[in-house]
């Protein structure tokens, strides 16, 4: 070997040295970072756990809110929330479901479907506070539906209906084609291929989508503030069920309601310390709301994968 | 004669009367199916017709010139000034932040996890990043206001107890999944030859990440970066919570401020009766807001169709 090559052999190695420490240390940034993220989550539950647990018993969740912070509690939000959100869910499942299928299983790659995708791409991209303000301009001030329970769920209906519509053609999307082939081999409509197969095999999919559209909805405070949820209110909503004939009423959709995320944002804005204590309890029972949802979403998408193996 | 018999014929025979009603039904399930999906368009109308229609009264009466150039905004004083470029001013700046903690922290955590981080460790840690994005966000307010807003007061004293920085930090990492997942999947898209190619030639990992990779994915990256824009341009919670109330063309973070998102809600919070000046400022904030996410939309949509082209 002469000594030129041997110059560069150890030239070589020193850069091979190099660069393997580069990499090394670019696996700890990475680490690093990607640990920050979940080091700033905890901090931020471990936080509100410190601070909101003592608040957390049972008269917390069955008071009214209250001049007096330690008196005040959560019923009426939470009762409004689940209110709004069966209405929220009665709209935009339907609709949203109906609409990826239609997109997914019957139209044709023209110009009119070419528009439907692009808005919907765009209704995403849309602040939720603009949601909103047409809200409060169109149901409330134009149909004249006030600032109800019905005006709130169907707000938050269009608000999540682009989660579902896209979650339910990615889902219908993995079924794969010799399933459609099966069936239409074997004469059915395409109404009952989708009913009987296509539907019932993207289920997971689709209720991943739902469950997860249906866990933000109950965290948006936003557009709600703008079609004018109030925070002080100390009484539920109609009960849906009574003891004098027609039995049902559907009074409570036209109720004056709260929400949990605007309960906590009220006591948040206040300036006195006891009111944050509140805020915090409201939103750790909101957080494991939603990371109770969160978790099922994944559970339900990972018991589905192992269902179906194509 | 014959075509009555023939008529006759195919209405007494059971099974065509049923293909029929078997193909009406199929008829009909179809147009419903065709009017919910139609339903988004006729949303996004209504949505920008709404607005349009609220804010419109509010040009009568202050001319653009007022709107563009007024010192402050102060449309509920007694002297009236609509200066927007205050509350725009606001918006960019808790954006600016935000975007400088999400985008090199999204990024850094996409490469990691799409090109350091083996399968089952990616796997892992992909669903548990987007927690982040699904804790409420009045609750990154209450965090911003209550825990990030006194830590950094001990390193910076002068920090007002409502400012940009701490608002905008915490925006910043509610957005990091947004960046981190779309780019992580536009990396993993990137063909494997090329990954191989440039290993193959003797590059280490992080050469072929960031020359090869990250350039290759590029257009996809981008349109995550896009998506984290109009994120935080929208976002609404932790700036009204957080960021303070007073408009100002500033570009100080440790003081306060107040972003087209945080006015919204201020004002809305109050009795607004229908026509009032506060009414039809809201909804102004509202169309200059829905310009600036749609621009942001289009150069996201024009930026991902040019990646879905390139690996077709």
């Amino acid at each position: 070997m002469s000594s030129l090559d041997k110059v560069s052999v150890i030239n070589v190695n020193q850069q091979v040295a190099r660069l393997k420490r580069q990499d090394a240390l670019f696996w700890i940034v990475g680490l690093m970072t990607l640990l920050f993220a979940l080091v700033t989550l905890t901090s931020l539950i471990v936080d509100m756990a410190i601070s909101g647990w003592p608040r957390i018993t049972q008269s917390f969740f069955f008071s009214f809110p209250s001049r007096f912070p330690e008196r005040a509690g959560i019923y009426s939000a939470w009762v409004g929330s689940l209110c709004v959100v069966l209405v929220t869910a009665m709209m935009a499942i339907p609709l949203g479901v109906a609409s990826g299928v239609y997109l997914e299983e019957y139209s044709k790659k023209n110009f009119w479907t070419k528009i439907i995708e692009i808005n919907i791409l765009n209704l995403a991209g849309i602040p939720s506070i603009t949601y909103g303000l047409m809200a409060l301009g169109f149901f409330v001030y134009y149909m004249k539906l006030g600032q109800t329970i019905i005006t709130a769920g169907m707000t938050l209906g269009l608000l999540i209906l682009p989660i579902i519509i896209v979650t339910t053609r990615e889902a219908i999307r993995t079924v794969p084609s010799h399933i459609r082939e099966a069936s239409y081999s074997l004469g059915a409509t395409k109404w009952q291929t989708v009913w009987n197969h296509i539907l019932p095999y993207s289920s997971g999919g689709i209720l991943t989508g739902v469950v997860i559209a249906l866990s933000r909805a109950i965290g948006e405070t936003a557009p709600l503030i703008t079609v004018g949820a109030l925070t002080f209110i100390a009484f539920l909503p109609t009960s849906p069920i009574s003891a004098e004939p027609p039995f049902v009423s559907g009074q409570w959709l036209h109720d004056p309601y709260t929400v949990m995320p605007i309960q906590m944002f009220n006591w948040v804005s206040r300036p006195q310390e006891e009111f944050h204590v509140n805020a915090a309890a409201a939103g750790l029972v909101l957080l494991t709301m939603t990371l109770l949802l969160n978790g099922a979403a994944i559970f339900i998408r990972y018991r589905f994968r192992k269902k179906y193996k194509w | 004669m014959a075509v009555n018999k023939a008529l006759k014929s195919e209405f007494s025979s059971p099974q065509s009367v049923r293909r029929r009603i078997r193909d009406a039904k199929e008829f009909l399930i179809r147009s419903i199916l065709f009017l919910c999906a139609t339903s988004s368009v006729l949303i996004t109308f209504g949505v920008v017709w709404t607005l349009l229609k609220e804010a419109w009264p509010f040009f009568q009466e202050v001319s653009l010139k007022n709107f563009f150039f007024d010192k402050e905004w102060t449309p509920l004083f007694e002297n009236p000034q609509y200066g927007i470029l205050n509350l725009i001013s606001g918006t960019f700046l808790t954006t600016l932040i935000a975007l400088s903690v999400a985008i090199p922290l999204g990024t850094i955590t996409a490469v990691f996890l799409s090109e350091y981080a083996s399968s089952r460790v990616r796997e892992f840690l992909k669903p548990v990043l987007e927690l982040l994005a699904a804790v409420p966000t009045v609750v990154y307010g209450y965090f911003a206001l209550l825990f990030v807003t006194p830590l950094l007061q001990v390193i910076f004293p002068s920090l007002s107890s409502f400012n940009a920085l701490s608002a905008g930090l915490v925006m910043g990492v509610m957005i990091i999944p947004y960046v981190s997942s779309l780019s992580e999947d536009a990396m993993r898209a990137v063909p494997v030859y090329l990954r191989e190619g440039s290993l193959a030639l003797g590059a280490s990992n992080l050469q072929t990440s960031f020359k090869v990779i990250v350039p290759s994915a590029f257009s996809g990256i981008a349109s995550a970066y896009v998506l984290g824009i109009s994120r935080a341009l929208g976002e609404t919670m932790v700036v009204a919570i957080a960021a303070g109330l007073q408009p100002k063309i500033s570009l100080n973070p440790f003081e306060s401020t107040q972003t087209l998102t945080a006015y919204i809600v201020q004002v809305s919070q109050g009795d607004l009766p229908h026509g009032s000046i506060g009414y039809k400022t809201i909804y102004v904030a509202g169309v200059v807001l829905l310009c600036f996410t749609l621009i942001f939309n289009m150069i996201g949509q024009k930026v991902r169709s040019h990646m879905e082209k390139k690996y077709k």
